[in-house]
């Protein structure tokens, strides 16, 4: 089967100009396909790059070398050589994340920080607002919340938030960092029957579990990231 | 030369060229303020210095002056400018308005419609119909270049906004030719609709802002106004105390000291021929 | 091009001090694009260039109008830069006074550009005007009141209304919510991301707010010395700064 998003010698370093110019590389020739319908978790001790390599496969970092590809609207778009507005049409169309932290926008009702990725695609208000709904009852967040913005929720509700955000749309390609970090055990079942659904629907999840249990559940393979050497 | 020693219409010829100048690129493009070189007329800035200038640089031998202050023939300003001309330019002066062929004018327009071949020579005092919403004249100019006048219309819609109506009675802005913005001098709002394809020729002079305006025959001058408040001329609701007219603009005039007033006609030329009229009928 | 506005190679010095230093940029429509730096750094100078305020010694600015046709916006003539300026473009003053006529009401304010436009239906004026009260949250019943007398937050929500009433595609901000307290400056730039949001609204924003950059804008311009060091999205931008410079901005933020 061919790949919806895959590396080709991927790497990427930081360079500290406020630390006398320190260069910290991190990844180094990632080689990494996922097919539509797979999920693969990202593995390694931690400080290996895992986030990392989240944050470059969704544009939020800057890649140092090597190609990702994604295939949106039915051809392959290199994401590291993409400008600005490409990656902002993928993201929209193509390649969903949810990061571990809700970035709460002030005075957003719930609701509509949900809805916003389907409207954007042009999906009609109402539409988008019943689907987001739906989802937030399914994540098991009272329905009283939904008018109100998520600033003063829990960390397990703004969690929630933000992974019905992220599933709403059904975009092809999906990047979970930590997806169920605060979540009791029944939304865990939950978010594991999303990733089921996502998967049966054609999405290619890549996803950093640090619940073993989740991840044994919902990955088909494991993609070992390895810690580069520290610099002499 | 006059029997006094000036010249004729007391302006000496090049001063009447240069005028006549400006009011020919004035009448060339319809209420737009050209400039001119103002001289001092023996009288005082605000007394109709411009107005003056214009009646001398367009006045001839064959002329028949006719002069009025808010509608009076017979204040202090209107007689002494008429005596002036019959002065220093031996002309005839009269004070009725269907004889006259130029008639210079404070701040009233005659009730009885004028003709082809009249010329009406109006009084400025402030010439710039903006300059009380913009101060800086830089910026009225390009306004008025590139005819953009919505600030006009935020006057009007804050008087609608604070009084309910547009709360300008006299100097009501026009827009003149469908172009430039123009003040008619402080005329009653009531006199307006006159002004709009007179067939008399309508000349402006602003002595101390040194500016000239002109509307040609025939022209459309428009009272700005809003299509759901149109604009809409106001006369008090009374008959002229006198001859009992019920068409023309009235003064009210205090007649003792208990507060008794009543209306009369402003145009006194219309008022007596009015009365005459009903006189000779009985 | 199918760029809302593009600007080539813009350069401008003010004595020998360089203010703009061969600048370019592209805004395509319903693109917020936020420049940043530190005073001095020519952010403001770029955006009174582009919106055609000040002329360049070098380079040129291009814009794209709805019929498609690209004009070389300093080639334009004033008529045609003043109509461009009250229908197809907006601009935000830092200071709402720089934006407002504060004798006239607000309702006034914010038909004066309708007005411009050739609008002549007191009504409509007037309900067009109550209900960009209500989108900017002024209470509609304040719509005979005073600028004066509004609080400077309210000013620039009025300024705001004023500017987007005509429904402009390209929109130039100038540090929106400078010289606002915190609490009032949270609720302006929501509410901005909002109307940017639905009304599609390209913008050209200056601010050294770098979160209220991350907040409003979808691509960034880190400017120091007249020069664009450097430029993308903005999340990239912030969270993998590579110029030395934008560390620093970075960091001093995060510090604060």
């Amino acid at each position: 089967m061919s790949w919806a998003i895959r590396t080709e010698g991927l790497g990427k370093s930081f360079t500290l100009h406020l630390q006398g110019g320190t260069r910290i590389p991190v990844l180094e020739g990632i080689e990494l396909d996922v097919a539509p319908g797979e999920c693969v978790a990202l593995a390694g001790p931690s400080g290996a790059g895992k986030s990392t390599l989240m944050r470059l496969l969704y544009g939020n970092y800057g890649a140092g070398a090597g190609r990702i590809l994604i295939r949106h609207r039915g051809a392959e778009v290199d994401l590291a050589a993409a400008d600005a507005r490409l990656v902002r049409e993928v993201r929209r169309e193509t390649l969903g994340y949810v990061s571990q932290f809700l970035r709460v926008i002030p005075r957003v009702p719930t609701l509509d920080i949900v809805a916003e990725p389907l409207t954007a695609r042009g999906v009609a208000p109402e539409q988008a607002r019943a689907r987001a709904g739906e989802l937030l009852a399914g994540l098991n967040l009272p329905s009283r919340l939904h008018g109100l913005p998520p600033a003063t929720f829990s960390g397990g509700e703004q969690q929630r938030v933000n992974l019905a955000r992220g599933f709403a749309p059904g975009y092809p390609v999906l990047l979970l960092d930590e997806p169920t970090a605060s979540l009791d055990a029944g939304n865990r079942a939950v978010v594991i029957g999303l990733i089921a659904a996502a998967k049966a629907a054609g999405t290619a999840v890549i996803g950093i579990f640090h619940d073993t249990e989740v991840r044994d559940q919902v990955a088909d393979r494991l993609f070992e990231v390895q810690p580069m050497p520290v610099a002499a | 030369m006059t029997a006094l020693g000036y010249n004729f219409g007391y302006l000496d010829e090049n001063t009447k060229r240069m005028i006549r100048r400006a009011l020919l690129k004035a009448v060339a493009i319809p209420g737009h303020q050209v400039p001119f070189g103002a001289r001092e007329m023996p009288l005082p800035y605000g007394w109709g210095t411009g107005g003056i200038a214009v009646t001398a640089s367009v006045i001839g031998a064959d002329d028949r002056l006719k002069v009025i202050d808010q509608g009076a023939d017979d204040t202090t300003n209107a007689v002494s400018i008429r005596r002036f001309f019959a002065k220093v330019a031996g002309v005839e002066t009269t004070e009725r308005t269907g004889e006259a062929t130029i008639i210079q004018t404070r701040h009233r327009i005659p009730e009885i419609a004028l003709r082809e071949g009249q010329v009406l020579v109006y009084q400025v005092p402030m010439p710039e119909p903006l300059f009380r919403l913009e101060p800086r004249v830089s910026e009225t100019k390009r306004m008025h270049a590139l005819a953009d006048y919505g600030l006009m219309h935020v006057k009007l819609y804050e008087d609608i906004a604070r009084h309910g109506h547009v709360a300008i009675s006299y100097n009501y802005p026009v827009l003149v030719g469908g172009r430039y913005l123009m003040s008619p001098s402080p005329i009653p709002a009531f006199d307006n609709p006159k002004m709009d394809r007179m067939p008399a020729l309508q000349l402006f002079g602003a002595g101390r802002e040194k500016r000239i305006y002109a509307v040609p025959p025939y022209t459309s001058v428009r009272s700005l106004d809003f299509e759901d408040h149109p604009f809409r001329p106001v006369r008090a609701d009374a008959p002229c105390a006198l001859c009992g007219s019920r068409e023309s603009y009235l003064d009210e005039v205090v007649v003792d000291d208990r507060g008794g007033r009543m209306f009369v006609c402003s145009d006194t030329d219309y008022c007596s021929t009015r009365q005459a009229t009903r006189e000779a009928a009985e | 091009m199918t760029a809302l506005l593009e600007a080539t190679g813009l350069s401008l010095r003010f004595g020998t001090v360089p203010a703009l230093d061969d600048v370019s940029l592209e805004v395509f429509p319903g693109e917020v694009v936020a420049i940043v730096g530190e005073s001095g750094s020519g952010k403001t100078t770029l955006l009174r260039v582009l919106s055609g305020m000040m002329r360049p010694e070098a380079g040129a600015v291009r814009y794209r109008d709805p019929e498609g046709s690209v004009h070389v916006v300093h080639e334009m003539g004033e008529a045609a830069m003043r109509r461009l300026h009250r229908t197809d473009w907006g601009f935000v003053h830092q200071n709402p006074r720089d934006g407002l006529r504060m004798r006239v009401s607000a309702g006034g304010n914010i038909g004066e550009r309708l007005m411009a436009v050739g609008a002549r239906h007191y009504g409509s004026i007037r309900a067009e005007a109550a209900e960009w009260l209500r989108r900017v949250e002024i209470d509609p019943a304040r719509i005979d009141g005073m600028p004066a007398l509004f609080s400077g937050g309210m000013q620039q929500r009025l300024q705001i209304a004023r500017t987007l009433v005509t429904r402009p595609r390209l929109v130039f901000m100038d540090e929106p919510t400078g010289g606002l307290d915190v609490s009032v400056q949270a609720r302006l730039l929501d509410m901005i991301r909002a109307l940017v949001a639905d009304l599609g609204l390209a913008v050209v924003i200056v601010t050294h707010d770098i979160a209220a950059a991350r907040l409003l804008a979808h691509r960034l311009l880190v400017m120091r010395q007249g020069q664009v060091v450097e430029q993308g999205l903005t999340d990239r931008v912030l969270d993998d700064p590579q110029h030395e410079y934008t560390q620093l901005l970075v960091a001093s933020v995060l510090a604060a």
